[in-house]
């Protein structure tokens, strides 16, 4: 049988996520003859691959790159799967969007309370513009799958990953509880 | 005391003249999803969650606030009503800025279990990110509107358990929202007896005990009902 090509990446999140993806524990090792991890901040693969068949994506989508890479893995995958709250609500990537434009918590962060440095840095090329809202990723890309939490506990995210290799059922009931 | 006959999701019940939809389902063992109701004081079909199909009347009806009527066929289930019952719930979720993940209610939301239990992995609408503030005012208890959904259990409660009078409902639409008095800080009211029993009425995380953090929020609104059974039937659950 040919292995599920997997991809995992974060976006505006705090790789909580993808902690708890590795807390499946020996899991992982059940899954070796089932599931090629391609791409992902845990495997060393610079290039995002073609023909990906699911790819995990943790995180708010807030800046620029972010967008761009979204559309890019939408493009070269199959099955597509918001993980975590942050990806699927916005969380608390999203806190910010009530404040106003980004420039007032970057200004907070960045200069009202550093102790040096103040200013706020510029450099696109460094750092990416932030969208006006940090969204959820169904807001930029159709996606196929939701896996909320915060992070999603361990046997979820097994429980999800078995039910797309058609060896369990679909999430329901607290398997769907946010936070 | 006359009685009322219908059928509910095929059930036949029966229940006193003047019952509610809901507490005819409740007799027959068929729990409605609702956020607006709470034992111990009046109805106001606020939330929309309870609505229900009733053969024969074209609209749907709240089953909280629909005096259950003989011969009555009514629906509670059907695919229509847990669609309507999912957009209602994405709107409460898209309304304001609920973070579960930092909210004082974790694990204990009314609003957080109801949407599990119907189903809701995502919204599908844009949420609003309004800008709303909290009242630290007082010594006790805080109010983050950021969390509140307007069902006005805590209104209802000061106003018709403890008797104080002190919330309220200001604005309309989007703009509505609970305040104090006559929209006065919390720590200035001259009418709040500090008594506790807004916090908790509240389904969400709105209303807390100051110095609660995520996840710490716990209530028990059933006990808020027990003081109204003791007070009309001199009846104590102890």
């Amino acid at each position: 049988m040919e292995r599920l090509k997997l991809a995992t990446i974060w976006f505006g999140g705090c790789s909580g996520c993808h902690m708890s993806f590795l807390d499946v524990d020996e899991f992982l090792v059940d899954l070796i003859d089932k599931i090629d991890i391609v791409y992902s901040p845990i495997v060393d693969t610079k290039e995002y691959p073609e023909e990906v068949d699911l790819c995990l994506i943790e995180g708010a989508v807030c800046h620029e790159e972010h967008v761009e890479m979204a559309h890019h893995i939408r493009q070269r995958t199959k099955l597509v799967c918001s993980f975590g709250d942050c990806a699927v609500t916005s969380n608390v990537c999203g806190m910010r969007n009530a404040l106003g434009k980004p420039e007032v918590p970057l200004e907070y962060a960045y200069v009202t309370l550093a102790d040096t440095n103040k200013g706020i840095p510029d450099d696109p090329v460094i750092v990416p513009n932030l969208l006006e809202q940090a969204i959820p990723l169904h807001q930029v890309i159709p996606v196929d799958h939701y896996l909320p939490g915060c992070p999603p506990p361990a046997e979820r995210i097994k429980a999800l990953i078995l039910h797309l290799l058609g060896l369990g059922d679909p999430l329901t009931g607290d398997q769907l509880k946010f936070g | 005391m006359s009685v009322r006959t219908l059928t509910i999701d095929d059930q036949p019940v029966s229940v006193e003249e003047g019952a509610s939809v809901l507490d005819a389902a409740k007799a027959a063992g068929i729990t409605i999803p609702t956020l607006c109701h709470m034992d111990g004081v009046y109805d106001t079909g606020a939330c929309r969650l309870c609505l229900v199909e009733v053969e024969g009347i074209p609209k749907l009806l709240p089953a909280c606030s629909t005096i259950a009527a003989d011969g009555w066929v009514v629906r509670t289930q059907t695919e229509r009503l847990q669609k309507y019952r999912r957009m209602t719930l994405e709107l409460l979720f898209a309304e304001r800025n609920h973070v579960c993940s930092a909210c004082v209610a974790n694990g204990h939301c009314e609003l957080q279990t109801m949407a599990y239990s119907q189903g809701m992995d995502h919204v599908r609408y844009d949420y609003c990110y309004p800008k709303w503030g909290m009242d630290l005012s007082h010594p006790l208890f805080g109010m983050d509107h950021n969390r509140c959904i307007l069902c006005a259990r805590c209104v209802r409660t000061c106003w018709h358990i403890e008797g104080a009078g002190t919330k309220n409902l200001a604005g309309r639409g989007a703009g509505a929202h609970i305040i104090t008095d006559m929209n006065e800080d919390w720590g200035d009211s001259a009418t709040c007896t500090w008594c506790g029993k807004c916090v908790q009425s509240c389904p969400t995380g709105a209303l807390f005990q100051i110095g609660a953090t995520a996840g710490e929020m716990t209530r028990e609104p059933a006990r808020l009902a027990d003081i109204i059974t003791a007070r009309r039937k001199k009846e104590w659950n102890v």
